[in-house]
């Protein structure tokens, strides 16, 4: 494409039916202890 | 269909959201202007609109471009409703210890009244320790990973409990196949050189508190005494790096009223040697060093500052991982996961010394979040439900807002500071997330194409 670049392959609509194994780290655990935020883990699958 | 994307410019980038689906698109300046216009079926209007602004040829090939984006579901991706995968009910999975309800140090924003969460200063018993593994391993299900983070006060203050709960956790994995992370934040002070072999030799993940420099450092985290500390503990810190290789760690800070300039702190963190950083705003009310929304514009410009810094250090093979810059794009959290946030309340419990269950650590000593204790489990059922259902599609400010799959609604203890109702979020603390987002995003974006430029074409 000319005028946009797409930089990620997204999988948030798929993990309607894939995700929810809860696996992951606590978000609030490993470094912020004060804001929260999810945006920023990483699926641990 | 303008409530599914959000578009924002920085600098000469402009990058485009599409929210329900997470795809992250650099555009150009028409796209950009086309997105004010483009719903999806309004071609013939996007073009009169824009007509006289740019090329008719060019309108065309970047509609076509747009109709490609929808097609493959990254464009105007449908709304997300609450997914069967996210249970009705949490499990368990972190516990946040507070081992010793004192502390060493008399840090001026310390939301923990120095250690005491307004009660008698105290320490964990290591009974009230192994009873909290107890507990969480009970409430775990399936689930192969858990978490606990030893925290404060001051942690180190009470080692004794600290060995107990670390020796019983290892047990334990043994007997249940169970695997454990253990952190322990820490204000460095007490950090000798066997305390840090046995961190190491137990495989305990550390947060270390630092503020960024010296003197902001010493004038917000003085000891009981007035003294300031940023020597001894950045002498600590280094020791405890070096002998892990630089790995399991984070260095984190607070910023306040006082150091907006926080991008200072942050490169004096990684030039004194840390390169794993985190740096957070203090969140008080009706407290000087807290912040309104008259300082979310000087906010807002240090964070592009701290942008630039980030992207110039990493450019000159000089870079640091920050907290709120990593971001992965493409293998981010589940939406089930990105309902429930960070937790607090039904997956993730803070226990108090004398055993006693809260949400989480800062809702230790709010005496209404009281949910029970680790030897009867928590009595309460009626909050946990609250807390798990009040996520992002649940609460009124948040379920149209375009962050709401990156922030999680926010921090619950704080909207209760502020609102006294953890449905009503934190306003300023939401702004400086937004922000915080949108640097994230341009950020891994641009690193992103520096690396496809970099890769020969196929």
């Amino acid at each position: 494409m000319k005028h946009i670049i797409t930089v990620n392959k997204p999988t948030m609509q798929k993990s309607l039916k894939t995700g929810g194994c809860g696996e992951c780290q606590a978000s609030c655990q490993s470094a912020c202890k004060t804001s929260c935020t999810v945006g920023n883990q990483v699926c641990e699958k | 269909m303008k409530d599914r994307i959000h578009k924002f410019r920085q600098g000469d980038t402009y990058i485009l959201l599409d929210i329900n689906s997470g795809a992250v698109h650099v555009i150009d300046r028409m796209i950009y202007d086309m997105m004010d216009i483009f719903q999806g079926d309004n071609d013939e209007e996007v073009t009169a609109a824009l007509r006289s602004d740019y090329r008719e040829k060019d309108l065309q090939e970047a509609l076509g471009e747009l109709h490609s984006l929808m097609d493959a579901g990254q464009l105007f991706a449908p709304d997300i409703d609450v997914p069967p995968t996210f249970r009705q009910e949490g499990l368990v999975k972190s516990l946040c210890l507070m081992v010793a309800q004192d502390c060493n140090l008399r840090c001026r924003y310390c939301f923990g009244d120095a250690g005491s969460y307004g009660g008698e200063r105290a320490v964990m018993s290591p009974e009230v320790g192994r009873a909290a593994v107890d507990y969480l391993i009970s409430r775990c299900g399936q689930r192969k990973h858990c978490e606990i983070d030893f925290f404060g006060g001051e942690p180190l203050m009470n080692m004794r409990t600290v060995k107990a709960v670390t020796e019983y956790v290892r047990q334990k994995e043994k007997e249940t196949g169970k695997s454990f992370k253990l952190t322990l934040t820490t204000n460095g002070v007490l950090l000798d050189d066997p305390t840090i072999l046995w961190l190491n030799e137990n495989r305990i993940s550390v947060v270390l508190s630092v503020d960024g420099r010296k003197e902001v450092h010493d004038r917000m985290r003085p000891d009981a005494g007035g003294n300031g500390t940023y020597d001894r503990v950045i002498r600590n810190f280094r020791k405890l790096v070096d002998s892990r290789d630089g790995k399991n760690y984070y260095m984190r800070g607070t910023y306040t009223k006082e150091n907006l300039d926080f991008t200072e702190d942050v490169l004096a963190m990684k030039d004194a040697g840390f390169d794993i950083l985190s740096v957070e705003p203090v969140v008080l009310k009706d407290n000087p060093l807290g912040f309104t929304e008259e300082d979310l514009p000087r906010i807002y410009a240090e964070y592009d500052r701290l942008t630039e810094a980030y992207l110039r250090r990493h450019r000159e093979g000089r870079g640091f991982f920050f907290f709120h810059f990593n971001m992965d794009l493409s293998n981010g959290p589940c939406v089930a996961k990105r309902l429930a946030g960070c937790g607090a309340g039904h997956e993730y419990y803070a226990v108090a010394e004398n055993g006693d269950l809260y949400p989480c650590h800062q809702f230790v000593g709010r005496k209404k979040y009281k949910l029970g204790n680790v030897y009867d489990g928590v009595q309460d059922t009626e909050l946990p439900r609250y807390f798990r259902e009040s996520h992002v599609l649940n609460k009124e400010t948040c379920k149209d807002c375009w962050a709401r799959f990156f922030c999680s609604g926010g921090c619950h203890a704080n909207a209760d500071l502020f609102h006294g109702d953890i449905r009503k979020p934190y306003e300023v603390g939401c702004e400086i997330q937004k922000k915080r987002l949108e640097c994230a995003i341009l950020v891994q974006a641009l690193l992103a194409l520096e690396s496809m430029e970099g890769q020969p074409e196929t």
